[in-house]
């Protein structure tokens, strides 16, 4: 059951707030201001207690899962564990309640620790220079894409056509979209790779950029990467690294080194920052040094061992955030970067890696793997045969929610019918990977045994199967 | 690394069934060519006392406002923040959660969100709200280019009353897709209505109106709205500060289409400018509703009846309609849109106002103060609601120096305006937070430097 709406805590005159009183003299701002722009009839909002908002908030959250519940095995999102020192460093004072427009000398040691992320950032993905300010990698993907338009209108090169694989995330084309170039969607070959015939065909001299996931996000590491730089590179157009699985690759593969000339994190997958229920997020963009003139306003330098922000960048794309980006997300990935330091940071990987691949080995014979190619952090499994007994993925995807574990990502990539994409993450320890695995087993016992408790699931959860096709037809989005 | 708990013997178990003898034999597709054969230029990890230690000397360089009485806002307001908010979003169900596709085990988040877009809607006085985007900078960015779609014109006429970063921002956005950017004149502290209303045409998409503008003055929304309304299809966007609409008549009221703005004044810290949230609310209108960016929460049914909440018209978004998607945006700023929302309904329907009124009250003591002395100049009459334009007007002293001489006296007297537009002077910001000591410390301590 859903709780009451915290609107309806309320009750006329109670309030949940204490405010100093008026210490100057008062004035009628109804006699200052232009006419008609005072507030006649206040605001419907609620009038309830302090104690009713704690209660009300605390039992909102009782209705939610997170990490710190359990699994979270949600492909191409990196569910990992959110160190708590993390949070403390985030909320330390002298370094969270600063202002934007401070001077920067009041501000040094957040600029410096900015300053050492960005270089972490540039090691590890074998790139040149990097700004931090987009707020999540969609944000990223738009700047990188918009650093690609102006390179080439900077050079005089009409290019607008940017390749993107089936398999892409949805956010590559819409990214492209947004920032004014055209998709061409390219297959995937058997083998769940980019087909190189399919890419040739799609290269002309209009190709502005293709976009790449690698691994992909079948979790498959496109081997062929070499050609297909090459084949890009060869048209005069640039390569896009979407770096949401670079959980993947950390010490073992560089972007860089794969001839990507721009690519954007995730602070928030690959660097555990959490996610807060769906942001905010961190993506920071970095570049090979021909396009670094193209990067968002302002930069970070350092100049004489002082660090300051560099408005002065007359081939800036421009500015794409208000200040500098989610500050309070790049100091968590700092601390992150620095527990872990570059040992810690490829086991991070190995362990991912081993994680997904140990899963993969229990469960390829009771769902269907539909790309037999070796994968890294994650993998692609199918609900097809499960489907002919009646049952959809999504069903399965409930069924596991009745069992206290979150889903996979369900119907994604697009290329795999009924797919279920999974990726534990290196902070799963072994019992929670059987526990998973065992009760994925379990539902496809289930499916042939009793398909109806799979099919009305969810029985345990808070709500029952919600209707999302009402939700949609008559949308009631507010109180 | 502390946070990956396979141990060896466990490890070894895992590879034996995957049928490998080593982990470096799972990475075997990655093709020798580009393998990263050298240890990362990084230093080793550490312990979590010794990060503690380092990250405690990096913060301890820092002059955080705790140091001054601070007056800085032009976008990032240092307002009072109930202690209950921390405590509520430092619950892990909340923070340590994804995006709530699972519906059915994350309704928290999703009736939290849902309560937010209602709050949202009732500050505005729109009638729907989405779930957050970036920041109110890039919300004005996404309004603008769904201005332009909705309504197939090219023309966004920008006033120079708004805030500088904004403009750059959406004209970024806007460019790509042919957007035609219109600057329009100020006139003292408001826009020239006068430039305004020859600008706007039947080619215009959208007007873009920040309520209070960025040099503090509350624009004549009414005069505004009708010279929108003769040319009829020109939308109008209103940049809303959303705490001073507690005290400020609702955009809504005023015929606002689009109203977008930066939600950090409801609960959340200035936190260096991010993360922040924008929030976006339009009217009731199903044909506008159809192109609004970001996630949208519903409310609707199990198949026992019973309420409960889900995303809903995700055709909109990127991961259905991928390139034909009313946006990129995919991670938004929920924890914030979370954090806006406990503010919201712990501020409730008198709190907002009376926070706002403090704002109002507060602002025109010191600027009545400022208006008596003599070398500085406030040059927004009375019209102000927490912030306001004060020009310095003494000969060879520039706001950089009045600014660096009162910081000495550890007070931030104001963002510099040379900074961000071709103006001179400093943009002083009042909240409640400030008591009428400080104000009048405000005024002593300019006088000296003034005398100086």
């Amino acid at each position: 059951m859903a709780k009451p709406l915290i609107k309806e805590y309320g009750s006329p005159g109670r309030k949940g707030y204490s405010l100093p009183e008026v210490d100057v003299p008062e004035k009628d701002p109804e006699e200052a201001l232009p006419e008609g722009t005072i507030r006649q009839e206040k605001p419907d909002l609620p009038e309830a207690s302090e104690v009713d908002v704690v209660r009300h908030y605390t039992s909102l959250s009782n209705m939610n899962y997170g990490v710190d519940s359990g699994i979270y095995p949600l492909g191409s999102c990196t569910m990992k564990y959110n160190p708590k020192i993390n949070e403390d460093v985030a909320r330390m004072p002298n370094l969270a309640n600063i202002h934007p427009y401070q001077p920067e000398e009041q501000v040094q040691g957040s600029l410096e620790l900015l300053y050492e992320l960005k270089e972490y950032l540039a090691e590890i993905s074998g790139m040149d220079e990097v700004s931090l300010q987009p707020a999540s990698g969609a944000h990223g993907e738009y700047v990188g894409l918009m650093i690609i338009r102006k390179y080439f209108e900077k050079k005089g090169e009409e290019r607008s056509k940017v390749i993107v694989p089936d398999s892409a995330h949805g956010t590559n084309p819409a990214s492209a979209t947004m920032a004014g170039l055209d998709v061409v969607e390219i297959e995937s070959n058997e083998r769940g790779m980019v087909d190189i015939e399919s890419l040739k065909e799609a290269v002309d001299d209009d190709v502005a950029a293709l976009m790449l996931t690698n691994p992909n996000t079948l979790g498959i590491f496109e081997k062929d990467i070499c050609q297909i730089q090459q084949i890009i590179h060869d048209a005069g157009g640039l390569l896009y690294y979407d770096g949401a699985n670079m959980n993947a690759v950390l010490g073992y593969a560089r972007p860089g080194d794969m001839e990507f000339d721009v690519i954007h994190y995730n602070l928030h997958k690959t660097f555990s920052t959490p996610h807060g229920g769906g942001g905010p997020g961190s993506g920071p963009v970095a570049v090979k040094s021909k396009l670094a003139p193209f990067l968002p306003a302002p930069v970070l330098k350092k100049e004489e061992e002082k660090y300051c922000w560099d408005f002065d960048r007359p081939d800036s794309l421009g500015k794409i955030h208000a200040f500098y980006g989610n500050y309070g997300v790049m100091l968590r990935a700092y601390s992150y970067i620095r527990t872990a330091g570059a040992e810690g940071l490829k086991e991070i990987t190995e362990n991912a890696v081993l994680n997904a691949n140990y899963m993969k080995e229990k469960l390829k014979d009771t769902y269907e793997l539909p790309f037999a190619s070796d994968s890294l952090h994650e993998f692609v499994l199918s609900g097809s045969r499960q489907k002919k007994e009646g049952i959809s993925t999504v069903n399965i995807a409930k069924r596991l929610l009745d069992y206290e574990q979150y889903a996979p990502t369900i119907y994604f990539p697009l290329i795999v019918k009924e797919a279920l994409m999974v990726e534990p993450t290196e902070t799963e320890n072994l019992a929670s990977l059987d526990r998973f695995i065992e009760t994925m087993k379990k539902i496809a016992r289930e499916i042939e045994e009793t398909p109806e408790v799979v099919e009305n699931a969810p029985h345990n959860t808070v709500v029952r199967k919600l209707d999302e096709a009402q939700a949609a037809r008559n949308p009631d989005l507010r109180w | 690394m502390r946070y990956i708990s396979n141990t060896p013997p466990e490890k070894e178990e895992m590879l034996q069934a995957i049928g490998v003898e080593e982990v470096t034999d799972l990475f075997q597709a990655i093709p020798e060519e580009v393998k990263f054969e050298r240890p990362f230029d990084i230093p080793a990890g550490l312990s979590e006392l010794e990060l503690k230690n380092l990250v405690t000397d990096k913060a301890e360089q820092n002059l955080d406002l705790s140091n001054f009485s601070s007056y800085l806002g032009a976008g990032s307001y240092d307002h009072y923040i109930p202690a209950i908010i921390d405590h509520m979003i430092v619950r892990s169900e909340f923070y340590t959660a994804y995006t709530p596709y699972q519906a059915e085990l994350s309704q928290g988040t999703l009736q939290a969100m849902y309560e937010y877009q209602s709050m949202i809607c009732e500050l505005t006085g729109m009638g729907i709200s989405n779930a957050s985007l970036l920041d109110g900078a890039s919300a004005l960015g996404e309004a603008v280019i769904m201005a332009r779609r909705h309504t197939r014109k090219e023309k966004v006429l920008l006033p120079e009353t708004l805030h500088p970063s904004y403009r750059e921002v959406a004209k970024t956005y806007g460019e790509p897709h042919g957007i035609d950017f219109k600057a329009i004149e100020q006139e003292g502290t408001v826009t020239d209505y006068a430039s305004l209303a020859e600008e706007i045409d039947d080619d215009t998409a959208a007007v873009v109106i920040q309520y209070p503008n960025f040099y503090g003055s509350i624009e004549d929304m009414k005069k505004i709205a009708a010279e929108i309304d003769r040319a009829a299809k020109a939308l109008l966007i209103v940049v809303a500060n959303p705490i001073a609409l507690g005290l400020l008549t609702p955009p809504g009221e005023f015929g606002a289409d689009i109203v977008v703005g930066e939600g950090q004044p409801l609960g959340n810290a200035t936190n260096y400018g991010g993360p922040n949230l924008g929030y976006m609310a339009i009217k009731d209108d199903r044909r506008l509703l159809r192109q609004l960016p970001g996630r949208l929460v519903g409310k609707t049914e199990d198949v026992e009846g019973n309420t409960g909440y889900v995303m809903t018209m995700q055709t909109r978004e990127q991961h259905i309609r991928r390139e034909k998607a009313t946006s990129n945006i995919c991670t938004n700023e929920a924890l914030n849109a979370l954090m806006a929302a406990i503010y919201m309904a712990t501020m409730g329907k008198e709190g907002i106002g009376e926070v706002a009124n403090l704002c109002y009250q507060k602002t025109a003591y010191l600027a009545e103060k400022l208006q008596n002395l003599a070398g500085v100049k406030v040059m927004n009459g009375d019209n102000y609601f927490n912030e306001i334009w004060l020009q310095i007007e003494k000969e060879n002293l520039t706001a950089e120096e009045v600014q660096t001489q009162m910081c000495e006296r550890d007070i931030l007297a104001g963002v510099n305006l040379a900074r961000l537009t071709d103006n001179k002077g400093l943009l002083v910001c009042v909240t409640e937070k400030k008591t009428r000591q400080e104000l009048d410390d405000y005024v002593s301590n300019l006088e000296v430097v003034l005398d100086g």
